[in-house]
């Protein structure tokens, strides 16, 4: 093995919560892997997935990590992320296997021609079921934290879905200390979210102390945005229409989620840094995912989507 | 410090460093205000984000209880469900941050039927915030919810007396409860908890001061959280590492990858591999990029050793000197957290640390009522209830008792079938020690059988004056162990006086004979394998001693049965005490002859304070207890003539 140096396994600074949320997340990582028998890491791309499957390389250094990353592409996807992920995947030493709903975009499905609702259903929900499906994962990893919103707050580190990929959650395995029970019935799978306990606050502090390489639509930038329903929106490629009289304009923003571009609103800001992000969420006066045009539609629409087999 | 609070005091405001997270689980019954005061301490620590406070406000009208004021439950309880009937039915786990620390609550359901979801809660947690509703006091789900956290792990706990607004900020009725509920805890033997006088819906006490308190000078309750436990003291006990993952990459390196359950681990530490047996040497310390030189408890590393030995999963990787044991027989309590009961002789999948090992329930010792603490017998465990059982894995397994470590200590149970999660389990004990297991050369002696009987044989010696309660005690006594299923005899002067001592009488050197005869019949019980009640006045010191000397360390219980010479002779339930001081009786113990009163009993029993139930109750939890018992003395010369002085003398 290369050594590059000596250091504590500890994060640098050596901040007592990163260090314990940082250690607990690769003891689950392990646990999903030494029960896995066809694991997958879904990679979304965004800050969550970067700092997972950082925690998952640190995990089995020397090894690179066993198991592929599993990227849904709906095809909007802004374009410096599809650059970025395949970039991260190379350099860490993993497969990267990228699905995208076929016949749902030969259908013509976009944001612009069905509803924000319809076209998450078909281009991200059926899209991964038919991933999921091809793949026969029964270990999937992903970067779920339960600060995100209220239902998730109750899900377990290993959530159990049936062969159709839904979630009970009148049915969920208790989690007594860190004893996890990772035994599945035929066409059973686990979504493992090691990083449940950690805040959008920890990503950053994490991403930050770890140094680990995020896209840099997460710090404000001058890019071309235009106003729809009161939300920025960034004008990332020519596919996006433009209204009479619209015309895209140079605003500083950056964004806390990412997804597909025509769906994911931009924040004015003027944190260019990651230390000014972390100031800027620490202060913040929103929820992350309030930028996701998807989950305004209704009331605990997560935890709808979730029994549907959405995350 | 002059706060009104119990426990420890909070340390000074400048906290050097900044503490680890500090998990706790908050507990209390339905409408107590839990999700209230969770909700509060989110909110004023500034973590509830404008949208969801919006998003609140509308489900405040919509489900709220506070009128148009938002309610800040309706922060905590997520699913859907249980915003329609109101109730938290789960564990929420939220976490949020004050400049002093990072926090982790678990909101965990009061209601009997989800008694499992707090235990999930409190299994994680280092500290639990007891709630009591001001105005309804203690109730006995108050006992229940402290019995549970307690029996999962929970060490600290804290009382916050909650909507004192409501009871008008009166002091009597906080100190009231804060009385009452030190009461339970000393009962249930934990530590006193710390008390506070709040109200989660406006933060008194609890964020912040409350001007209608001035009687109370301590901290709020936040920040005595702030400050608890904040500077963990070195783990300084023997390292343990259970093996998560074998990492082998290629053939030039092999690391075993786990998370360090105790102790800490340098290069060069001599380990073994329990319960593998193999020795070696700890080669270095992988980390990301690079190799450590120490890991400590609570590390996540890869260790690689200089010589191969064989290390599976579920192996723990330990001090070479001090290795953890390794058992197959547990004496273990159970939560049973399925629907379908627990059926004892079945095959279930345990999980301890890292290792899986097929397990059967082979006894049902007794079912706990967790309100009350009372022992039933049982012959299975429903979902919610919890049972003292004794357990058989089908290989032996490296563990260490609940009490001393968690990591080592609990465990859960999967069904076969359902691949359901039925039960969470702590180690109390292990009832035989597999090293003790060989059976090729295996003698049938006292542990053997004791161990057939699924018990440690021991002696409980009952000493004090007539009528101070010792038959009471003995038959008490031997009733809840026979309902434990547990193999017993009483000895006493009824049975022996007119059998084997039939030749003796009552002077002090038949006394004294009397004394060595039953000694070493019990003595010989025990060697059977069971628990011998000795109820006898045996009034010298060197008698009792002599007694002791007969039996292992830790088999002899001397139990003083407590009562003043005045007392007994109130009692004086046979009318020995009157004749005696008429002279009728001579010798009489206490009267015409002494009492020597044990300087240090395993057991004293304050028999005009106690009942006779808290009595035997405090001897059973010793009998379950690791305390040593006191060690035996060096075997003295039989018994010889006391040379006391009377204790008490009546009519003086
Ligand atoms: N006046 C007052 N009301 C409270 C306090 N804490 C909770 N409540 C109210 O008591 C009711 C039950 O509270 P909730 O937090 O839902 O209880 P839970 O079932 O323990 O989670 C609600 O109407 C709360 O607004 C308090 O400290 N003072």
């Amino acid at each position: 093995m290369t050594r590059v140096d000596r250091i504590r396994p500890r994060p640098p600074g050596a901040d007592p919560v990163l260090a314990e949320l940082e250690s607990e997340a690769i003891e689950i990582i392990r646990e999903a892997l030494a029960a896995a028998a066809r694991p997958v890491m879904l990679y979304s791309i965004g800050k969550d997935s970067s700092v997972l499957l950082h925690l998952a390389r640190k995990a089995f250094w020397p090894a690179p990590p066993p198991l592929p990353l599993l990227h849904v592409d709906t095809t909007w996807k802004f374009r410096e992320m599809i650059a970025f992920r395949d970039r991260t995947a190379a350099q860490a030493g993993v497969r990267l296997l990228v699905h995208t709903n076929r016949e749902g975009a030969d259908r013509g499905v976009t944001p612009f021609t069905r509803s924000a609702a319809r076209y998450t259903e078909v281009m991200k929900t059926v899209a991964l079921r038919q991933a999921l499906d091809a793949g026969r994962y029964d270990m999937i990893l992903i970067g779920a934290r339960r600060d995100e919103e209220k239902s998730r707050a109750k899900e377990r580190v290993f959530s159990l879905r049936n062969a159709r990929h839904q979630w009970d959650p009148r049915a969920q395995r208790p989690e007594p200390w860190n004893l996890y029970n990772t035994r599945l019935g035929p066409g059973e799978s686990l979504r493992v979210s090691p990083m449940s306990g950690w805040t959008e606050a920890d990503v950053w502090r994490y991403v930050l102390a770890e140094s680990i390489p995020v896209v840099s639509l997460y710090l404000a930038r001058e890019r071309p945005v235009v106003m729809r329903d009161g939300r920025w929106i960034m004008v990332d490629d020519e596919r996006m229409p433009l209204g009479p009289g619209e015309s895209p304009e140079p605003r500083r923003v950056r964004f806390r989620t990412l997804g597909c571009y025509p769906l994911t609103a931009a924040l004015e800001s003027d944190a260019e840094t990651l230390e000014d992000v972390i100031a800027e969420t620490v202060a913040a006066d929103g929820s992350e995912r309030q930028g996701r045009l998807i989950d305004h539609d209704e009331e605990a629409s997560m935890e709808r989507k979730k029994r549907d087999g959405y995350f | 410090m002059t706060g009104t609070s119990d426990g420890t005091a909070p340390g000074p405001a400048d906290v050097a460093k900044a503490p680890g997270p500090l998990r706790f689980v908050l507990c209390g019954s339905a409408d107590d205000g839990k999700s209230t005061m969770i909700g509060r301490m989110l909110f004023d620590s500034g973590q509830v984000p404008g949208d969801q406070i919006s998003r609140v406000r509308g489900d405040s009208r919509r489900w709220g209880t506070q009128g148009d004021e938002l309610d800040l439950a309706l922060l905590m309880d997520g699913l859907q469900d249980e915003r329609q009937q109101g109730i938290t039915i789960d564990v929420a786990y939220r976490s949020f941050e004050t400049p002093r620390r990072r926090f982790i609550a678990a909101d965990a359901p009061g209601h009997e039927q989800y008694t499992r979801n707090m235990a999930t809660g409190a299994s994680t947690a280092r500290v639990a915030i007891v709630l009591v509703d001001a105005r309804r006091g203690i109730l006995p789900q108050t006992a229940r919810h402290t019995r549970i956290v307690t029996m999962f792990g929970v060490r600290r706990l804290v009382l916050a007396v909650n909507k004192m607004d409501l009871a008008g900020w009166d002091r009597a009725a906080f100190e009231d409860i804060r009385r009452e509920y030190r009461a339970l805890t000393d009962q249930l033997g934990v530590r006193p908890a710390a008390a506070f006088p709040v109200s989660g819906l406006t933060g008194e006490n609890l964020t912040r001061r409350c001007a209608d308190t001035p009687w109370y000078e301590g901290p709020t309750l936040l920040e005595h959280l702030e400050t608890l436990d904040a500077e963990a003291p070195p783990d300084d006990s023997p390292f343990r590492f259970p093996v998560q993952y074998v990492n082998r990459p290629h053939s030039g390196f092999r690391g075993y990858c786990g998370r360090v359950a105790a102790g800490s681990v340098a290069p060069g530490l001599r380990v073994r591999a329990v319960p593998g047996g193999g020795e070696a040497s700890v080669e270095s310390i992988v980390v990301w990029q690079g190799a450590a030189e120490r890991a400590e408890r609570g590390d996540s590393v890869t260790l690689t050793l200089a010589d191969e030995i064989d290390v599976v999963r579920g192996d723990v990787i330990a001090d070479a000197g001090n290795p953890p044991d390794v058992s197959d027989q547990f004496r273990a309590t159970l939560l049973w957290m399925d629907e379908r009961p627990l059926t004892v002789g079945r095959r279930y999948r345990l999980r301890l640390h890292a290792r899986d090992v097929s397990a059967t329930v082979t006894d049902i010792r007794h079912r706990v009522e967790v309100r009350t603490g009372d022992r039933l017998a049982a012959r299975t465990l429903r979902l919610n209830e919890i049972g003292v059982v004794n357990l058989a894995t089908a290989r032996p397994v490296a563990y260490a008792p609940f009490d001393e470590s968690r990591e080592l200590g609990a465990f859960i149970l999967v069904d076969r079938d359902t691949n359901a999660t039925v039960a969470a389990g702590v180690i109390r004990f292990a009832l035989m020690r597999a090293a003790n297991l060989k059976w090729h050369q295996f003698d049938v002696g006292r542990e053997a059988r004791a161990h057939l009987k699924r018990q440690r044989a021991r002696c409980v010696w009952f000493t004090g004056l007539s009528a101070s309660g010792k038959s009471t005690l003995a038959n008490l006594l031997e009733r809840r162990l026979y309902v434990d299923g547990r193999h017993t005899y009483l000895l006493d002067g009824d049975n022996v006086r007119h059998g084997l001592n039939v030749d003796l009488g009552f002077t002090e050197a038949d006394r004294t004979e009397n004394i060595r005869r039953v000694s070493e019949v019990a003595r010989l019980m025990v060697d059977a394998g069971l628990i011998v009640i000795a109820s006898f006045i045996s009034p010298f010191r060197s008698e009792r001693d002599f007694a002791r000397s007969l039996f292992e360390p830790g088999e002899f219980l001397e139990v003083f049965v407590d009562a003043s010479v005045e007392a007994c002779a109130r009692r004086d339930p046979k009318g020995l005490y009157a004749k005696a001081m008429r002279g009728e009786i001579r010798n009489f113990t206490g009267v015409s002859s002494p009492y020597e009163r044990p300087d240090n009993p395993d057991i004293r029993l304050d028999t005009e304070a106690l009942s006779p139930e808290d009595c035997v109750e405090q001897i059973l939890r010793r009998m379950e207890s690791r305390v040593p018992c006191r060690k035996p003395p060096a075997r003295p010369r039989a018994p010889g003539t006391a040379t006391g002085h009377l204790v008490g003398q009546l009519g003086q």
